[in-house]
C-alpha cells in the first residue's frame, strides 16, 4: 500500500491496481467550507487529467482532474450527503473515488508524501 | 467617555472596545426603533385573499379547451395598506445610493436624476408596445435613433446595436458579431482562441465560452496593465480577438491601447473592449479613436439608469466599420422624417448595398426602451460639456480618495488612477483583519463596501469608485472613516472586525450552510424553522 | 451642472491635495492626439428643456391606454395598481446595487426570494431563479441549459412559439455549434412535434398559449420527450394565463420560462421586462442566473443571501452556466408588488375578466364578414384570417384610432401564409365599448 501526491493537490491509496483518491488537507483548506461535491458515476473511465469531480465552496470551485487514468469501481456518497466530511477528515474518511487504474506506469510521475511536503513548500 | 452638550453620552461604552450594545437590547417585538422585523407574504394567514378590486367575470364563457387550473396555486394575496407596509418594510433594511456613497469599483453607482423616471413614465414612451404600428411609435423610434447618435458620438464608432438587454449582453453582442466576421472570413475552424487579460471581468470568459471560444489569459504586467509584449507571443493565426477593459480593472488607462490594437488587427484578430469602465473617459477619449471594434456601454453605470437592486440594465453594443456589417436585427433605420424598423434579417440584407448580414437576434423585440429614455435624459441634461466634466469630476474624485488613502492604506499600483483606486491588503498584514472584516465594518460605519477580491491579480483587492456624484465633503467623511478603520486594524481590534457588522439589520450571513442546503422557495417548514 | 456637486474652488484644493496641476494630468496614460476629442453634440440642458425635447418625442407616439387597444404578441397592456410604481421607486430598492452584502440588502433580498416562490408556485415547478433578462432570452437560456443536462446538442422548436424567441434561441444555440430546427407556421397546432424527437434532441420548446393564442395541452409532448431523454421547456409569453389555465409544471415541463411583463411592468415598448426561469428541484445547479436562498445570521436570526453563485461567472469564469450578471431585479420587484396585490383570488378574478374580453372580441370580431377566427381554445388571444393582408388592415385601422392587433406577417416576413393573419390581444383593460367600435371599423375597412 503506497501513497501517492499530485501537484493539483491530490492524493492516491493504491492498493493492488485500486486507487483511492481524494484532495489534501491542503487543498480543502485552501477551498474553505465545502458546500458541494459532484462524483462521477461508478462504472465511469477517465483519462489522465480528465475532468472528474467537482468541489465547490462558496466562493470558489474547482474541478478535480484523474490523476491516473481507469474506470471508478466506487464513489463515496457520505462526501456528496455531507460535503463538509472534506473539510474535516480530507485525507481519510471524505475520499472522493476508487479508481481501478489502466495504465499503472503512470504512477511514476507521482510524488511521495516527502516530495509533496517540498513542494508545498515551495507555494 | 465622548459627552455632548447636553451631557449625555452618545456612544455606548462598549462602543470603545469596538462592541456595540444597542445591538444586544432585546425587544418583545424583535423591532429595533426604527427597523421592523417582517415575515414573508406566505406568513401573513393571506392566502385566498386580494388587494385588488375587479370586476368579475359574468358571462361564462370557457374557451380554454379543457386546460383549466383547478388545483390551488399557492398565491398569498395583502391589501393595500398591508402590501406597502410590507414592501417598505423591506426597503428599510437596503442601503442605497440615495442614502450615501456607494462606492463600488467597476459598478460606477452614480447618482440617478428623478428626471430620467418621469421622462420613462411619459406614456408615450412607458404605455407603447413594441409590435404596435410603426406610424403610432415614430416619437420613440426617433427617441432609439437620436440616443444611437449620442453613443456613435461619444464612442467614435460607426455603428450601434441597441438591443443587448446589460452589459453582459452586451458582450454576447460584440463577441457574436466577431464571430460571425469570423465565419465570413472562412476561419470559423481555425481561428477558436479569445484572449483576455487575467484582471477581466468574470463574464468576458464567460461570454467568450458562450460564443464556442476558448480563453486564454494575458499576464498583466508590474504596472496593473496589459503585457504588452506577452500578448504580442500570444498572437497568432488561431486568434479571434481579444477582450481588454479599458480602463482596466485596477482602474488604469491602458497606455499602449493603440499598439494593443494595432497588433490583433495585424495578427486578423479583433478587438472587442468591456465599456464597464467608460465613465472615465466619456467624452474625454472615444474608443473608435483607440483601434476598438466593439464595446459595450452599460447605460445603467455610465449614463445614470438605476441598477435597482440587480437590474435591468442596458447594454447598446458600438460596432466598428469592419463588424457593423453582422449586427443583429432590430435596428432603426431613417429615412426623411420617416423612421423604421428593420425587424428580420431578409429586411436587414435589404437595408443598404453594402450586404448587411445580420447574425440574428439578441431578444425579442427592440432593447431597452425604458432605460433608453432614462439614458437620453440624461445626455440631453449634461451635454457635450457636462458629460466631460463629469468624466473629470468622476476621475479627480477616485485620485483624491487615492491620495488621502494612501497614508495608512495600501495601494496596489504607483501614479494617478483613472475613475477608481484601487488597494490590496498589504496594509493590513498581520492585523488579523482581513479585507472582508474591513468591509463589514465599513457597513458599521454607515457606508457600502467597497468591490472585494477583484480584480483576482491583486491580494486581498479593496475597489473603490467614488463616482462624480460625491461632494468634497462627502468624501473627506468617506476617507477620514477608512483612515479611522485602517488605524484601529492596525492598532489590534480584529476582533471587532470579524464581529462586524453589529448595527445592520442583520448580521454576518452563513453562506456556507445556505449553500450546502440550498432553500430557495418558501414553504411551511421555512415558516416552522423560523419559528423557532 | 445640477448633477455635479464639486464646485471649482473644491476641483482646485482636489487637484492640489492629488498633486496634479490640472485635471488633464490624470488623463497623462491616454494618447495625447487622442484626448478631448470636439463632439458634435450639444450643450448641457436644464430640467424644463430636457422634459420639451423628450415631451415632443413622446407626443409622437400613440399610447395604449388612449383607446382601443389589441396588440399582445408576447407583451400584454393590463392594469398596474399604483402601488407598485410607488414601491419601485422608493430609493431604497431603486438606487441598490446587486444584494452582494447581504447584511444590508435583506430587502432586495427577502423580495426575491418571495418572487423565486411566486413564479415556482405559477408554473408549478419546484424551484426559480431572481429573473433573467426577458422571456426570449429566458427561453435561450433554457435550451443552452438542457444541452448542458442532457449533453445532447439538437434543439427542437414548436411552430407556435413567437418567432423572434426562436430566432433569439437560434442565434445563441447556433453559436457553439447545435442544430435548431424550427417548425413551420402552425397557426392551429397541429403539428407532430412528438415524431420529430429522437435520440440526439436535447430539448423541445412549446409555447402555451402559443404565439397564435391556441392553448396547448403539453402532457403528451412530455411523454414524448421524456421517452427519449430530453428536456421540455415550456414557454409562457402571458403569465397572465396562468391565473386560468393549468401550469406547464403540471403539464410536465422540465424547465418553464416565461415573459413576466403582464404582471407588475408596463409595455415600455419592449423592455425592460422581466425573463421568468423555473425548473425542477433536480437541476437546479445546472440554471443560470442569480438564486436567492434562505440563511441564518450569526445571532440565529433568519435571513437571506444569493446562494450556489460557483455556477455564476463571477466565480466559475468560462465555464459557467451563463454569462448574465445584470438581471430585471426592479422589473422582479413589481411583479413581486403587483402578485402580492392579486393574490391568488385577484390573480384568477384578473385572469377571468380576460378570458372573457377574449371571448366577446372574438365573437364580435368573427361576425365581421369576410373574417374568420382560426383560434379555437384560447386565454386572451386569437388569431384571425382577414380576407386581404393583415398589415394593410392594422394600418387603417390604426388611421381610425384603433390598434387591432399583430399581423403575423411582422413576425414571420417571408411565410405567405402568414400574410393575412392578424392575432389579436384582448386583456381586462379592453371595455365592451372598445370591441364594438372595434368591430365597426374593422367591418368599414374590409368593405
Amino acid at each position: 500500500m503506497t501513497k501517492k501526491f499530485t501537484k493539483e493537490h491530490e492524493w492516491l491509496l493504491i492498493e493492488g491496481d485500486v486507487a483511492t483518491i481524494g484532495i489534501t488537507p491542503h487543498a480543502a483548506e485552501q477551498l474553505g467550507d465545502v458546500v458541494f461535491v459532484e462524483l462521477p458515476e461508478v462504472g465511469a473511465s477517465f483519462d489522465k487529467d480528465g475532468d472528474m469531480a467537482v468541489v465547490e465552496s462558496v466562493k470558489a470551485a474547482s474541478d478535480v482532474y484523474a490523476p491516473v487514468s481507469g474506470e471508478v469501481v466506487e464513489a463515496n456518497s457520505a462526501i456528496t450527503d455531507e460535503p463538509g466530511k472534506v473539510n474535516e477528515d480530507p485525507a481519510g474518511a471524505a475520499w472522493f473515488v476508487k479508481l481501478k487504474l489502466t495504465n499503472t506506469s503512470e504512477l511514476d510521475g507521482l510524488m511521495d508524501e516527502q516530495q509533496y511536503k517540498e513542494y508545498l513548500e515551495t507555494l | 467617555m465622548t459627552m455632548n452638550s447636553q451631557g449625555r453620552p452618545t456612544r455606548s461604552v462598549a462602543n470603545d472596545t469596538g462592541r456595540e450594545k444597542s445591538a444586544a437590547v432585546e425587544t418583545f417585538s424583535g423591532n429595533k426603533g426604527l427597523q421592523i422585523e417582517e415575515s414573508l407574504i406566505f406568513e401573513k394567514d393571506a392566502f385566498g385573499k386580494t388587494g385588488v378590486d375587479f370586476a368579475p367575470a359574468t358571462s361564462g364563457a370557457n374557451r380554454l379547451g379543457g386546460l383549466e387550473r383547478n388545483a390551488d396555486i399557492g398565491l398569498p394575496g395583502l391589501s393595500e395598506p398591508e402590501t406597502m407596509r410590507h414592501f417598505v418594510r423591506l426597503s428599510q433594511k437596503n442601503y442605497a445610493i440615495d442614502m450615501g456613497p456607494f462606492p463600488l469599483g467597476s459598478c460606477t453607482m452614480k447618482h440617478n436624476p428623478r428626471l430620467n423616471e418621469k421622462m420613462a413614465r411619459l406614456p408615450g414612451f412607458g404605455d407603447i408596445h413594441p409590435l404596435q404600428p410603426e406610424s403610432t411609435v415614430q416619437g420613440a423610434l426617433e427617441l432609439i435613433d437620436t440616443l444611437a447618435g449620442w453613443l456613435k458620438e461619444l464612442t467614435g464608432m460607426p455603428a450601434v446595436a441597441m438591443s443587448p438587454k446589460a452589459g453582459a449582453h452586451g458582450e454576447l453582442c460584440g463577441m457574436t458579431a466577431i464571430k460571425a466576421a469570423i465565419v465570413a472570413r472562412g476561419e470559423a475552424d481555425t481561428r477558436v482562441r479569445v484572449l483576455a487579460p487575467e484582471s477581466a471581468h468574470g463574464t468576458n470568459p464567460a461570454t467568450a465560452a458562450q460564443c464556442g471560444f476558448k480563453v486564454d489569459a494575458i499576464p498583466a504586467n508590474a504596472e496593473g496593465r496589459v503585457d504588452l509584449e506577452a500578448l504580442k507571443a500570444k498572437l497568432g493565426p488561431d486568434v479571434a480577438g481579444i477582450m481588454v477593459t479599458n480602463p482596466n480593472t485596477c482602474g488604469l488607462f491602458e497606455r499602449d491601447i493603440r499598439a494593443i490594437a494595432d497588433a490583433v488587427h495585424a495578427a486578423g484578430g479583433y478587438f472587442y473592449c468591456d465599456g464597464a469602465n467608460f465613465n472615465a473617459i466619456m467624452g474625454k477619449a472615444r474608443p473608435g479613436d483607440l483601434g476598438v471594434d466593439a464595446m459595450h456601454i452599460n447605460l445603467h453605470k455610465t449614463f445614470s439608469t438605476p441598477h435597482g437592486g440587480g437590474g435591468p440594465g442596458s447594454g447598446p453594443t458600438v460596432l466598428s466599420e469592419a463588424l457593423a456589417p453582422y449586427a443583429p436585427v432590430p435596428f432603426v433605420v431613417k429615412k426623411g422624417d420617416h423612421f423604421t424598423l428593420v425587424e428580420d434579417e431578409a429586411a436587414a440584407a435589404a437595408t443598404d448595398g453594402e450586404g448587411h448580414a445580420a447574425f440574428g437576434r439578441m431578444t425579442a423585440f427592440h432593447g431597452q426602451m425604458g432605460m433608453f429614455v432614462r439614458a437620453l435624459s440624461y445626455m440631453l441634461s449634461h451635454g457635450a460639456d457636462g458629460l466631460q466634466r463629469a468624466a473629470e469630476d468622476a476621475v479627480l474624485n477616485a485620485n483624491y480618495v487615492l491620495a488621502r488613502l494612501k497614508t495608512e492604506m495600501s495601494p496596489a499600483f504607483d501614479g494617478f488612477c483613472m475613475h477608481e483606486a484601487l488597494f490590496d491588503d498589504s496594509f493590513l498584514k498581520d492585523t488579523g483583519v482581513e479585507t472582508i472584516d474591513f468591509a463589514k465594518a465599513m457597513i458599521d460605519e454607515g457606508y457600502h463596501p467597497m468591490t472585494m477580491y477583484f480584480p483576482l491579480v491583486v491580494h486581498g483587492a479593496m475597489l473603490i469608485e467614488p463616482t462624480e456624484s460625491e461632494s468634497k465633503a462627502e468624501l473627506d467623511k468617506f476617507c477620514d472613516t477608512l483612515l479611522s478603520l485602517a488605524r484601529r486594524a492596525k492598532a489590534g481590534e480584529s476582533e471587532a472586525f470579524k464581529a462586524a457588522p453589529q448595527l445592520a439589520p442583520r448580521k454576518r450571513l452563513d453562506e456556507t450552510a445556505a449553500a450546502r442546503k440550498p432553500v430557495l422557495t418558501w414553504s411551511p417548514s421555512v415558516q416552522a424553522a423560523a419559528a423557532e | 451642472m445640477r448633477y455635479l456637486p464639486l464646485s471649482d474652488a473644491d476641483r482646485q484644493q482636489m487637484l492640489n491635495v492629488v498633486g496634479a496641476p490640472g485635471v488633464n494630468t490624470l488623463f497623462e496614460d491616454v494618447p495625447s492626439d487622442f484626448l478631448n476629442p470636439t463632439l458634435d453634440l450639444p450643450a448641457h440642458k436644464s430640467e424644463l428643456e430636457v422634459e420639451r425635447v423628450l415631451g415632443g418625442m413622446a407626443s409622437k407616439n400613440r399610447a395604449a391606454s388612449a383607446g382601443p387597444f389589441f396588440v399582445g404578441a408576447g407583451a400584454y397592456k393590463h392594469h398596474v395598481p399604483s402601488t407598485v410604481d410607488h414601491i419601485i421607486q422608493r430609493s431604497e430598492f431603486l438606487t441598490a446595487y446587486t444584494p452582494y452584502q447581504p447584511e444590508i440588502a435583506q430587502g432586495t433580498l427577502q423580495y426575491l426570494f418571495e418572487f423565486q416562490t411566486q413564479v415556482a408556485a405559477l408554473t408549478g415547478m419546484d424551484v426559480a431563479n431572481a429573473s433573467m433578462y426577458d422571456g426570449s432570452t429566458a427561453c435561450a437560456e433554457a435550451a443552452l441549459m438542457a444541452r448542458r443536462v442532457t449533453r445532447k446538442k439538437k434543439v427542437l422548436i414548436s411552430g407556435g412559439v413567437h418567432a423572434q424567441y426562436a430566432s433569439v434561441t437560434r442565434t445563441n444555440s447556433e453559436l457553439i455549434g447545435d442544430q435548431v430546427v424550427i417548425n413551420p407556421i402552425d397557426v392551429a397546432a397541429e403539428e407532430d412535434l412528438a415524431a420529430q424527437i429522437d435520440d440526439g434532441t436535447s430539448c423541445v420548446i412549446v409555447q402555451t398559449p402559443d404565439v397564435f393564442g391556441n392553448l396547448r395541452d403539453l402532457r403528451p409532448i412530455a411523454a414524448a420527450a421524456h421517452e427519449k431523454g430530453a428536456l421540455l421547456i415550456a414557454v409562457v409569453t402571458e403569465v397572465m394565463s396562468l391565473g386560468a389555465v393549468e401550469s406547464p409544471g403540471a403539464m410536465g415541463a422540465d424547465i418553464v420560462v416565461g415573459e413576466g411583463q403582464s404582471i407588475g411592468n408596463g409595455l415600455n415598448f419592449g423592455g425592460p421586462y422581466v425573463g421568468l426561469f423555473a425548473t425542477r428541484q433536480k437541476y437546479v445547479r445546472s440554471m443560470p442566473g442569480r438564486l436567492c436562498g434562505l440563511a441564518e445570521d450569526a445571532d440565529g436570526e433568519r435571513g437571506f443571501v444569493l446562494t450556489l453563485s460557483t455556477r455564476e461567472q463571477h466565480i466559475r469564469r468560462d465555464k459557467a452556466t451563463s454569462n448574465i450578471c445584470t438581471n430585471s431585479g426592479l422589473c422582479a420587484l413589481a411583479f413581486t408588488v403587483h402578485m402580492t396585490l392579486l393574490g391568488e383570488a385577484g390573480l384568477r378574478g384578473v385572469a377571468a375578466m380576460n378570458h372573457e374580453a377574449a371571448c366577446k372580441a372574438a365573437d364580435a370580431l368573427g361576425a365581421v364578414p369576410g373574417v374568420e377566427v382560426l383560434t379555437k381554445a384560447y386565454f386572451n388571444e386569437f388569431t384571425l384570417r382577414l380576407p386581404k393582408p393583415a398589415a394593410e388592415v392594422v394600418e387603417a385601422l390604426a388611421a381610425k384610432d384603433i390598434i387591432a392587433g399583430v399581423p403575423a406577417s411582422r413576425l414571420l416576413p417571408d411565410v405567405p401564409e402568414a400574410e393575412n393573419l392578424l392575432i389579436v390581444a384582448a386583456t381586462e383593460c379592453v371595455t365592451d365599448t372598445d370591441i364594438e367600435a372595434y368591430a365597426a371599423a374593422l367591418k368599414e375597412v374590409l368593405s
